[in-house]
């Protein structure tokens, strides 16, 4: 890797830790207690970035599985499957942080709202995508893991529209109301989410190197083999 | 040029590898025939002669070159290319649980063959299963099977023919019958390349020769060149040591037949 | 396939007991998952026979594009998980002493519909895991995700026609099963070639 290049990432890596600093002296020290939940009511710093980094996160893949499918370059492949790794564990954080405010707030924890439940099933569709790429063979990899890539967000929409309307259906015991958002709070929760998104894309980065570390050593050694055959 | 090129040959593969994960299993192929060729392609085990005759029939993706067959590229006309080529491959591709008769019925409506029963009829015939026509594959031996797939891969009238391995658990009768199949497709200028281990058997068929060894195509001749004594010896030197890119001797000495017939391969 | 769902039923009466008559709204998600679970099994068995027999590569050879051979395999598991559920409502009819006649329509209607987003997603997943060890285990944690739309929409509509509602109702089900069904046939012709390669 060229030394410019790894200036660059060294300098994203010590601006999001600055930043993930600060996001926690906002979250704790700044931002002001909310009066009706109390407490509880700041995991939603985290809960909030947290969740669109995940859909971002699975966007990321499938837009990488078409690209990859188009061009048929492994590379893409690789995008795809880091973002899904990635994305898959925001959306864990996601669906724990989440009870852990739903069950003092909605006294549940958990409901079967829409936006809930797209969430779990999207974390089923990618923990199905991350198997299924341990599983195929690896000549048909990147190809089932693209297609499935793709099967899979599109199928958010539907998946939403239909979990909406099941639950239009019943009585609406629990609404998601909005939260009355005090300035500082709206400040703490712009820099949370930047301080977020700088994770996310080092943790994309980090772990697309990684994965492409992995894809040169693997050609190297077959490139010794090669050599061995010539000898 | 160009054209007179695409007249010239009717299989054409430029700089063919195929790779699994990182492992090659061809490594830059080049192969030309003329239509009516006959080659032979010799190869110990894993040389990837099965993974060169699966690429050009296209059940394989080139990972890069490509694969011209009748002016039909195998990535992109499949469905054009599959109507003139036949395949007998290790696999018989027979379903196990229908008769002869109806496996020959369930292909032949595959490729839409005109008046097909006739057509099975024939073919039945030809390959010595008249006894077995309604029996099920499964009760089948080896040979038998064999014999079918035979009659399968040609049930569309092929204009090309990939061979991988045809021999295989064929008895004496068998082997003597394919033999007799295949030279009549020869002299009817039907295009055939066919794989095997066995050098002699290969030798009376084909009108050419090419050695395929650790995914390079080291070794390509007309068979009119080739002292069919000696060729044992060099096929056992060129395999044996494992030796890859060619010598310089090598190229040489088939330096003349390049105008004839096919090109060698030159590894990168 | 059919047997199966026969034994899935009887499982749900003894898990139920006598309660299942006096609450009628868990009949419909009776129905479906005995259709799930016996459809799985039939669908493993698509691509699953042809990759065994090693018949597979025969069948790309015919100048036939995949996207055909996905059409042949497609309505072969519609027609087959179609007769499994027109049995299983039979059994369900004599079992539970439920009459299905007179909301025939609407719920063939619903069970076609639904069918067939089994059958597409099904047959694209079968392709898929059929080249797997793991082959059974793989399609049903494939399969279910995708299929939650399905499910919802099926289960609701067959629990509105079993009330007695007029068509209009579920109408809107019917708008979702449909958008399901024409998408992934979409989807499936445009990536079921990648899933045939080599």
């Amino acid at each position: 890797m060229s030394a410019s290049k790894r200036v660059f990432e060294m300098t994203l890596e010590i601006i999001t830790f600055l930043a993930m600093f600060a996001a926690l002296y906002a979250i704790f020290l700044y931002a002001p207690v909310e009066q009706t939940m109390g407490i509880v009511q700041k995991i939603f710093y985290i809960h909030l970035p947290a969740a669109f980094l995940a859909f971002l996160g699975f966007f990321i893949t499938f837009i990488a599985s078409i690209l990859y499918l188009y061009k048929r370059d492994l590379k893409w492949d690789a995008a795809a499957f880091c973002s899904a790794e990635i994305g898959v564990i925001f959306c864990t954080i996601v669906l724990i942080t989440g009870p852990i405010w739903a069950k003092p707030i909605w006294n549940v924890w958990w409901t079967w709202d829409p936006r809930l439940t797209t969430t779990l099933i999207l974390w089923f569709v990618y923990i199905a995508y991350l198997m299924l790429r341990g599983v195929v063979k690896e000549h048909q990899r990147a190809n089932f893991s693209a297609v499935f890539g793709i099967i899979g967000f599109v199928n958010v929409p539907i998946t939403f529209l239909a979990i909406r309307l099941w639950r239009s259906i019943h009585p609406v015991l629990i609404t998601s109301r909005g939260i009355n958002i005090s300035t500082p709070m709206k400040h703490t929760l712009a820099l949370t989410f930047l301080a977020f998104c700088l994770l996310f894309f080092c943790l994309l980065k980090s772990r697309i190197r990684l994965e492409k570390m992995r894809m040169d050593t693997g050609m190297l050694s077959a490139l010794v083999e090669e050599k061995f055959y010539s000898k | 040029m160009v054209e007179l090129q695409k007249q010239e040959y009717i299989i054409e593969v430029r700089g063919l590898v195929k790779k699994f994960g990182f492992k090659s299993a061809l490594r830059k192929v080049d192969l030309f025939l003329k239509k009516g060729d006959c080659l032979a392609l010799f190869g110990p085990n894993g040389a990837g002669k099965t993974t060169l005759i699966q690429t050009l029939c296209s059940l394989m993706r080139p990972t890069a070159g490509e694969v011209v067959i009748a002016g039909f590229d195998t990535r992109y006309d499949r469905e054009a290319l599959h109507n003139i080529i036949g395949v007998i491959a290790h696999d018989t591709f027979l379903y196990d649980n229908l008769t002869a008769a109806e496996n020959l019925y369930f292909y032949g409506r595959m490729y839409h063959v005109k008046r097909l029963n006739e057509k099975i009829k024939e073919l039945i015939n030809l390959v010595g299963l008249n006894a077995y026509v309604n029996d099920q594959v499964q009760t089948f031996s080896r040979g038998m099977q064999q014999r079918l797939a035979v009659a399968r891969a040609i049930i569309h009238d092929p204009a090309i023919l990939f061979l991988d391995e045809p021999y295989t658990g064929l008895d004496q009768q068998g082997i003597e019958d394919l033999k007799q199949l295949l030279m009549k497709f020869r002299n009817q200028g039907k295009t055939i390349i066919l794989t095997s281990h066995d050098l002699s058997r290969g030798l009376e068929l084909c009108n050419q020769a090419a050695i395929l060894n650790a995914g390079v195509l080291i070794y390509q001749e007309d068979i009119a060149n080739i002292k069919k004594d000696d060729f044992k010896q060099l096929y056992l030197k060129l395999t044996g040591e494992k030796k890859w890119p060619v010598q310089a001797p090598l190229l040489a000495s088939s330096k003349n037949s390049r105008r004839s017939c096919g090109k060698i391969s030159y590894p990168s | 396939m059919c047997l199966f769902a026969f034994l899935v039923l009887i499982i749900f009466s003894f898990a139920f007991g006598t309660g299942l008559k006096s609450f009628k709204g868990i009949i419909p998600g009776i129905l479906w998952v005995a259709f799930i679970f016996s459809g799985l099994l039939g669908l493993s068995r698509s691509f699953g026979v042809e990759r065994d027999k090693g018949t597979l590569p025969g069948l790309l050879l015919c100048p036939v594009s995949p996207w055909e051979i996905f059409l042949a395999k497609m309505i072969g598991t519609f027609i087959f998980t179609v007769i499994m559920e027109i049995f299983t409502l039979l059994v369900f009819t004599i079992l539970y002493n439920q009459n299905f006649l007179p909301f025939l329509l609407p719920l063939g209607l619903v069970i076609l519909l639904g069918t067939l987003g089994f059958s597409i997603i099904g047959t694209i997943f079968s392709a898929m895991s059929s080249t797997t060890s793991t082959r059974d285990v793989m399609l049903s944690i494939l399969v279910f995700p995708i299929y939650v739309p399905v499910i919802i929409a099926a289960v609701k509509a067959t629990g509105l026609i079993l009330d007695g509602t007029s068509i209009q109702t579920i109408y809107a089900w019917l708008k979702i099963l449909v958008a399901f069904d024409l998408v992934f046939l979409l989807l499936a012709y445009l990536t079921f070639g990648f899933i045939m390669e080599e």
